[in-house]
């Protein structure tokens, strides 16, 4: 407040040049959102109706012809197949090891802090590194089943990354066993913030544990719930390197994710023009979970 | 009496931290009993291992001549109100009050008469339809009193219930419990560190330190002849005034005061020793009233504390801190000289030693 003569009427000083240097030190990262993000996403959008082959490329407008080509491909739906079965398992298998292990850890165990590093450390890894992991593992000369082989079972088979039916389960594998852990962390934080006396009230009303976890716990926990979904979905549209360091895509395309797809499009084919058709279509399917979401999550809250 | 829970030997220890010692405590049926004591004093410990939410190390626990030491809490007949409430916060009042009993699998138009008439009871109606985060803190500790009151259960046990509201709601509240105990007749355990509460609701009261238990008597006998210096010191607000001096053939003397105890009734005859006086500040007479004292001085005041109702003065007695209960509109002020006088008969005399009752 500007100080003034006693008897003068103080004005009120411009709202503008309040916390002056605080706004400025908010302009780059503003300017970087609305150029990278949103910039760059209208200009990925417009290209992908242009038959841009190279960047920079300002080429001839063609309408849907890259739309119409990506969903005549037969590798694409392949790549949205695999995305499909591979998300709904990461997200349903994650969460619910991750809650599992997380619970068992919240039963005031001993060796806590050493069994949450060990969950944890895979989350500390690269995909690369998981997933060549997994790859030695998977490995029918290698891994489990010549293992299990040698102990005798001459006939046990198991090797999914060479099997294209079932080879997007053996990248979930991997997938799994790297993103449980950091689920698992999440949700025990969460529990944590639960009130011990809440324990205690259903313990004295004989609410065998398991319903309070899922009638009282769960519910309280719904904002925890709500990261740990947000971070995996994104992690799952992501999914690249984990299919690279196992299978590159194989045997054959069976394999194959659309963030791949897209990679290879723009810097393999270099074909601009259907790498951005295919990555604008990855952010509409995105937006089309995304929205209804946030529209139930925060447009209701206006009224209460 | 019929005893409606019962504590023999109980002992309880973390590791090597023995949280209470050798516990024997029994409540009559239909009495409230409150535990008091400062934080840390196992008074929570001792309610947990009532309920059964804590294992005992050793000892029996028994509730309606049951022994339950190894029971599930759901087993022991009780019904429990903390100090959060613990409401399940996604469910309704109505939720809340009936999920217990649906997890038992009583019948629907059971369940439904008997949340009914808690909410009756508790008055919260209105409120059955409405999640705990649309009520206020006493609304919401009512409901949890209900979820208690839902189980039909013969002792209730209460875990510093009132300690998260303000000091009007409180109040409020206390009077409601009270009156509910009166209504419902069942057995209650308090535990509180509020000595308020304790004097107000309790009908015994068991005062606790270091896991033992220092005294367990009515609340008048508590306040009038403590047992020890600890509890003389626990209980009453200003504490009680302490003189450390020796006591010698019915006379105490302490530095240049010294004074009959004519007319005290003796817990232990022919004392003679160090010993500590104890009298509380609202048993010192000011203004006329001072004549008829045994004992008179004269002393400066170093702090007045006008609380509209009384008007509380620190002063100065023989080189300790004294405080003085006045009436509200006393006129005095820090550096007057004030006459106060007191009758010793009043006061309590504990050993120096083991700080006992003398």
């Amino acid at each position: 407040m500007a100080v003034t003569d006693s008897g003068q009427v103080a004005k009120r000083p411009s709202r503008l040049f309040k916390n002056m240097a605080a706004k400025i030190a908010t302009v780059p990262m503003v300017l970087i959102a609305l150029v990278v993000f949103v910039g760059c996403t209208l200009w990925t959008i417009y290209h992908s109706f242009t038959r841009s082959r190279l960047l920079p490329a300002p080429e001839k407008w063609v309408g849907l012809d890259n739309y119409e080509r990506l969903w005549s491909e037969n590798r694409w739906l392949i790549s949205i197949e695999n995305l499909a079965i591979y998300g709904v398992c990461m997200l349903v298998v994650s969460l619910t090891v991750g809650f599992i292990l997380a619970a068992l850890l919240d039963r005031k165990i001993r060796f806590e802090n050493t069994i949450r590093t060990i969950i944890l450390y895979p989350f500390a890894l690269s995909f690369v590194v998981t997933g060549l992991t997994w790859q030695w593992i998977l490995n029918p000369q290698l891994g489990l089943q010549n293992v299990v082989r040698e102990m005798g079972w001459t006939n046990f088979t198991f090797d999914p990354l060479n099997n294209p039916e079932i080879v997007i389960y053996g990248i979930l594998i991997a997938g799994i066993w790297q993103g449980s852990g950091f689920v698992m962390v999440l949700l025990l934080a969460g529990m944590r913030g639960i009130d011990e006396d809440i324990w205690k009230a259903s313990r004295v009303e004989g609410i065998p544990a398991w319903k309070t976890y899922i009638f009282i716990v769960i519910p309280m926990m719904r904002p925890v719930f709500v990261t740990a979904i947000v971070i995996i979905a994104a992690a799952i549209i992501k999914v690249y390197d984990l299919v690279v360091a196992q299978t590159s895509g194989g045997p054959g395309i069976a394999s194959e994710v659309p963030a791949k797809y897209v990679i290879e499009k723009m810097f393999g084919a270099q074909n601009l023009g259907l790498g951005f058709a295919a990555s604008t279509m990855m952010l509409v399917s995105v937006l089309v979970v995304l929205i209804p979401w946030a529209y139930l999550e925060f447009g209701g809250k206006k009224d209460g | 009496m019929t005893h409606s829970v019962e504590i023999k030997n109980l002992d309880l220890s973390f590791g090597a931290v023995d949280v209470l010692k050798n516990l024997n405590l029994s409540i009559g049926e239909g009495e409230f009993l409150v535990l008091l004591g400062s934080s840390g004093c196992g008074k929570s410990t001792l309610l947990n291992c009532i309920a059964g939410l804590l294992e005992a190390t050793d000892g029996q626990i028994f509730i309606k001549g049951k022994n339950v030491t190894w029971a599930e809490p759901s087993e022991r007949g009780i019904g429990m109100v903390f100090q959060s409430y613990a409401l399940y916060p996604q469910m309704t009042v109505e939720g809340n009050l009936s999920f217990g009993l649906k997890n038992a699998r009583m019948p629907k138009n059971e369940i439904a008469s008997r949340v009914a008439n808690a909410a009756e009871v508790l008055q919260i109606e209105p409120l059955l339809k409405r999640k705990p985060s649309a009520l206020s803190g006493g609304q919401r500790q009512r409901v949890a009193i209900g979820r208690a009151l839902v189980r039909d259960v013969d002792v209730f046990l209460f875990d510093e219930p009132l300690s998260n509201l303000d000091a009007k709601l409180r109040a409020d509240l206390r009077v409601e419990l009270k009156q509910l105990h009166a209504r419902l007749g069942n057995t209650m355990i308090y535990v509180t560190h509020d000595q308020v509460e304790a004097m107000t609701l309790a009908d015994r009261i068991a005062i606790m330190k270091d896991g033992l238990i220092q005294q367990l008597d009515s609340p008048s006998e508590i306040y009038s002849r403590p047992r020890n210096k600890y509890v003389a010191d626990f209980i009453g607000s200003p504490s009680m005034n302490f003189f450390e001096g020796v006591l010698e053939s019915g006379t105490f003397r302490a530095g240049d005061l010294s004074f009959a105890m004519d007319g005290y009734v003796y817990e232990r005859d022919g004392f003679s020793g160090a010993a500590s006086f104890g009298i509380r500040p609202e048993h010192i007479a000011t203004g006329d009233a001072v004549a008829a004292s045994a004992v008179q001085m004269d002393v400066p005041i170093k702090v007045v504390e006008p609380l509209g109702a009384d008007t509380l003065a620190l002063t100065d007695v023989a080189g300790t801190s004294f405080w003085v209960r006045m009436e509200g509109a006393a006129n005095v002020k820090a550096g007057d000289s004030l006459r106060i006088g007191f009758d010793p008969a009043r006061g309590s005399l504990f050993d120096a030693g083991d700080e006992l009752r003398i």
